[in-house]
């Protein structure tokens, strides 16, 4: 049962690249049911960096096929979409999430405030796959379709996956770290709640055999940008993700893998 | 002869990687790759030197080509990035922009 504060709600908080996220609701079956969809990503409450405030609303009280939207207004960053309205404050880092009592809409809530503060430290969420061998993290990037799952399938037992669908990726030292992700795609199980240095990027494409070729940043850096997930139109936050982005390629080895499906592919990957 | 001056929206942020440089529109997040001569032209599209300045000191001793022939191929460029958006293109110089 999740624990009550003195203000009468209920909260847990989602650790995810060593960021704890506070999320509150009066009521306890809502953050049992997150404290399910994010176990391994569970930290305690009181030490959330960042907080939002979840008030719950019937499904119907907010438009179904609104497009996402992030903005700004004043200092706050407000976020709403068919099915939730979310404001948050980068300054006092609290914030008010209104929605229906479904995980999805507080899902992209924290992918939204993730990438705007990673987008200051240097970093980015990637719509790719993760992994970790040998100490090192490989990072395997497509739209989708592209085969994120069905290489995360095919790994074998020496990899631990970090996600299927969601990368985090932050900059740590001379170069980058991938972290772990409850983000799942259709492997339908989080990654592990575990980081390491990143090896090399690989732009996935299916084929008739398994290749990995090295890209030109240039190149590099093009599909970088095209596959990074950001939702803000802000301009020193675009132009920070950009530098971020070109810095990237140039510290990490990036190849195109083409793969046909099955296990050998991952001979490749070391 | 009217005279061409070019200068690099503000709306956009640019590094060269390699010997090409990659521009992003911050607007739109659209991505650019440019060429090493269209590259070179970008760097010096400070909205002061003409064009044909440009042409004759950077393209041409650099690639060893005809001025003139380099000039169109220039024009043609340039008028591609301004459709783009991320170039300005008039026949009078561009002040810079204060702070």
């Amino acid at each position: 049962m999740p624990r009550m504060s003195e203000s009468g709600a209920y909260g847990t908080s989602v650790a995810i690249g060593g960021l704890p996220i506070g999320i509150s609701s009066a009521d306890p079956e809502f953050i049992a049911m997150l404290e399910r969809r994010y176990a391994g990503f569970l930290g305690a409450a009181d030490d959330a960096a960042i907080r939002l405030e979840v008030d719950l609303v019937a499904p119907a009280r907010i438009g179904d096929d609104e497009e996402l939207e992030v903005g700004r207004d004043g200092r706050r960053w407000t976020m709403s979409r068919g099915d939730f309205r979310a404001d948050w404050d980068p300054i006092s880092k609290q914030g008010r999430v209104r929605q229906a009592a479904y995980p999805y809409a507080i899902d992209s809530v924290l992918r939204i405030v993730h990438s705007l503060v990673l987008a200051e430290r240097g970093g980015f969420l990637l719509h790719a796959a993760s992994a970790i061998r040998g100490g090192r993290a490989f990072i395997f990037s497509g739209v989708s379709g592209a085969g994120k799952t069905t290489i995360s399938r095919l790994a074998p037992s020496d990899v631990t996956l970090l996600t299927d669908e969601i990368s985090y990726v932050r900059e740590a030292g001379q170069g980058y770290r991938a972290f772990g992700t409850p983000f799942a795609g259709e492997l339908g199980r989080p990654g592990e709640n575990l980081a390491a240095p990143v090896a090399a990027l690989y732009f996935l494409a299916k084929g008739s055999s398994d290749a990995a070729r090295p890209l030109a940043a240039s190149s590099a850096a093009r599909r970088l940008l095209r596959n990074i997930l950001f939702f803000a139109d802000e301009r020193p936050l675009v132009e920070k993700l950009f530098r971020t982005a070109c810095d990237f390629v140039s510290r990490v080895p990036v190849y195109e893998l083409t793969f046909r499906p099955g296990a050998e592919v991952w001979d490749l990957v070391r | 002869m009217s005279e061409t001056y070019i200068k690099r929206s503000r709306d956009t942020a640019a590094r060269m990687l390699g010997d090409e440089m990659i521009i992003m529109s911050v607007k739109d997040s659209r991505v650019f790759t440019l060429n090493p001569t269209a590259s070179i032209i970008w760097g010096a599209a400070d909205g002061i030197t003409t064009l044909r300045e440009i042409v004759a000191r950077d393209l041409v001793p650099e690639f060893e080509i005809d001025t003139e022939a380099a000039y169109q191929d220039a024009l043609e460029l340039v008028g591609q990035l301004a459709q783009e958006g991320i170039l300005m293109v008039t026949d009078h110089p561009i002040p810079a922009e204060q702070p």
